[in-house]
């Protein structure tokens, strides 16, 4: 296996995403991809379900990407992939192309929790040698904050909206490693951008594996969680330094945690940063923080830091 | 050359083997399924080099065929009724982005209730979609159109709809001629198409088309669809030099001194030309016209050979509820509206849901025309074979 960056300055300094698209100011989703793609070089095609990355990057007649890129539908971009990548596969058989790219499919929290979730389970059942990479901003961004289900428990979103009969969002975010592992895929992980390398390294593993891969990347929303546009990649960080956000890997079936944390941050400090957690009492944070210290057991990261 | 019993579903498959696609991705839907089938059979023992994506719907099966179209590669699947409605916003999509993929569409009756027979309703629910769409009277028909699709889809960059009667065509075994696999790659050629996905260039596909080009482009699919038709009737040319079945855009039966004629899709037809025949032996002037190619819609060829008809009748095995008429009716009256005289015009509905239509209804709906010609005013959509 090639070995992974060690330091940001053995990072390419390619950048695939070109500068002037129209993502918000503050938008971590816009870093994450630009680090997926200073991994991932030159030789991909990339498919981007509709949504705010697909929007703010292809607004006709300007384009940020810099690399083959494909937009078909909101729900169908891993069947997309599948098609791209099959085809590359039977013509290169048939020696009608020599070329061989990675395929990325790249889907918003909606477009792969909810409406493509039945497009990416077939593509990964089906065994097609790609990488999903799910960018999760924990609700409908593009369409104006809207619930998924990815939205964490009791966030205020525009259709789940804290009053009188309700806290925000009645349910909890899907675990969507865990239903990616359930189709035994060789490679899954969680990654952040605000660990750089590690979400970096974790891309060039999900290509290098043969058969699918998905990288589940949390990326904080200013416009959205209703936090200062300077403050995406911090709350990235605590998101991971509380333990919501764990960062680990699933190769082959086996867990492991990326990023420990010997001493975990009380969930309070992530929340309340955060505009669409503003109506919270001690009760509804004591349980997201229960929720933190179940994971931080599941992943073994540290304790609470007292 | 050889001649082989054969189901117009599994003519299909023969086509789409000898054409020696690149890749399919299907899903199993009645009448449709046993295309696929023949077609897994030939990859399975090695007789067709493509990749098959078991897809888990149709939706996905149409998205996966515009990745693989948009890399060069050339692709095909096939559906019928629920299939093609689940597949509705992605046809639009591949349209717009100019995909040239070919799909049997084994014509079924939309739910509710559910129904696996035939009638017209899934295909003409997707007219609008940028496509173009031939029909299929005969197993060899299928086979031959399945071929042409593939070179007119090619050439002019727009996806083509292969339509056959689910059951009557799909289902009945016919003698149908193979040409030689040679003369097939002769007429389409297998190699590796325009690619649009390559890594070798940083094309952008799919963008957002904002209120100031969207328009611009959604018109380039009106406008290559209606280039198409002298493509079409080159491809139909060049099919006939090379297999010496010679097709065009309607299909006409009697029609040279007719005075009276139904106007047909798909099946139907056959039924229709056996009762005009029998009439003409009664000394009645009929005639039958079917058409074969539906989008692009036929306009001259239905101004020339029915504009001086005294009465025409269409029979639509579809409806559209509420609507001033049904699918088929509506194109031929607003194609005959532009010409000063024309003739009267009955509009029918017939064999939904696979109701049989026998002789005796296009009897009566030869003596009907004639009716309302001699009333001088035609009547509201008659229902043949409606119950009480």
């Amino acid at each position: 296996m090639t070995l992974g960056f060690r330091t940001i300055k053995e990072v390419p300094k390619d950048e695939f995403l070109a500068p002037g698209h129209r993502m918000c100011a503050g938008c971590t989703a816009a870093t994450a991809i630009r680090q997926v793609l200073k991994a991932a070089g030159r030789n991909i095609i990339v498919t981007t379900a509709t949504g705010c990355l697909e929007v703010a990057t292809s607004y006709f007649p300007q384009t940020a990407w810099r690399v083959p890129w494909v937009h078909l539908g909101f729900e169908n971009t891993a069947a997309l992939a599948s098609g791209i990548e099959s085809a590359m596969k039977a013509l290169r058989r048939k020696k009608k192309s020599e070329e061989n790219p990675h395929v990325i499919a790249i889907g918003g929290d909606g477009g792969t929790f909810d409406i493509g979730l039945q497009a990416l389970s077939g593509a990964l059942e089906r065994g097609h040698d790609f990488l999903y990479i799910c960018y999760d901003n924990e609700a409908y961004m593009n369409t104006g904050i809207q619930r998924s289900s990815a939205t964490p428990y009791c966030a205020a979103t525009t259709t789940c909206p804290p009053g009188k009969r309700s806290m925000g969002q009645k349910t909890q975010k899907k675990d969507l490693v865990g239903i990616a592992v359930a189709h035994e895929i060789p490679y899954a992980a969680t990654a952040c951008p605000s660990y750089p390398i590690d979400l970096m390294n974790k891309v060039k593993k999900g290509l290098e594996v043969e058969g699918p891969a998905l990288l589940h990347i949390l990326t904080p929303c200013p416009t959205g969680w209703r936090f200062d546009i300077s403050l995406g990649i911090e709350l990235g960080k605590m998101a991971v330094l509380t333990g919501l956000w764990p960062l680990y890997e699933v190769e082959n079936g086996v867990t492991r945690l990326t990023v420990q944390v010997p001493k975990r941050e009380p969930v309070k400090k992530y929340l309340e940063l955060q505009g669409r957690f503003r109506h919270l009492t001690e009760e509804e944070i004591n349980r997201i923080q229960e929720r933190a210290d179940r994971l931080a057991l599941k992943f073994g990261m540290g304790p609470l830091r007292q | 050359m050889k001649r082989l019993g054969l189901s117009g579903n599994y003519a299909v498959a023969y086509a789409v083997k000898m054409a020696d696609v690149d890749v399919i991705a299907a899903y199993p839907i009645t009448p449709q399924t046993t295309i696929v089938e023949k077609l897994s059979e030939f990859v399975a023992n090695g007789e067709l080099e493509a990749e098959y994506i078991n897809v888990e719907s149709e939706h996905s099966a149409m998205s996966a065929c515009v990745g693989a179209s948009l890399t060069g590669a050339r692709v095909f699947t096939a559906t019928s009724a629920q299939g093609l409605a689940y597949m509705h916003e992605v046809l639009f999509m591949a349209s717009g982005l100019r995909t040239p993929i070919v799909m049997a569409n084994v014509n079924r009756a939309l739910s509710a209730p559910l129904n696996i027979w035939n009638d017209h309703s899934d295909a003409m629910a997707e007219r609008d979609a940028g496509w173009i769409q031939l029909w299929v009277t005969s197993a060899q028909e299928a086979f031959d159109a399945t071929l042409e699709a593939f070179k007119i889809a090619e050439d002019v960059l727009l996806p083509v709809m292969v339509n056959l009667d689910g059951f009557i065509v799909s289902h009945t075994y016919e003698p149908v001629v193979l040409p030689d696999e040679g003369l097939v790659r002769g007429f389409v050629p297998s190699r590796p198409l325009q690619n649009r996905v390559s890594p070798k260039f940083a094309y952008s596909i799919g963008v957002v088309g904002p209120p100031e080009a969207y328009y611009e482009m959604k018109y380039q699919v009106v406008d290559a669809i209606e280039k198409s038709r002298e493509k079409i009737r080159d491809v139909d040319k060049e099919f006939g030099e090379r297999f010496g079945r010679e097709y065009k855009f309607v299909n006409e039966y009697m029609m040279e001194d007719a005075e009276y004629a139904l106007v047909t899709m798909g099946a139907l037809t056959g039924t229709a030309k056996v009762v005009a025949s029998g009439l003409r032996k009664e000394g009645e002037r009929v005639g039958v016209l079917s058409i074969r190619c539906f989008r692009p819609f036929p306009k001259e060829e239905i101004v020339a050979l029915l504009g001086d008809l005294k009465g025409v009748g269409v029979v639509d095995r579809a409806v559209t509820p509420g609507g001033p008429s049904n699918p088929l009716f509506a194109e031929v009256a607003t194609t005959l509206y532009e010409r000063g005289s024309r003739p009267l015009l009955q509009s029918f509905v017939a064999g939904l849901g696979g109701r049989d239509v026998p002789a005796d209804d296009f009897k009566s709906m030869f003596g009907l025309v004639k009716d309302v010609v001699r009333e001088g005013k035609s009547r509201p959509c008659i229902y043949v074979g409606l119950r009480e």
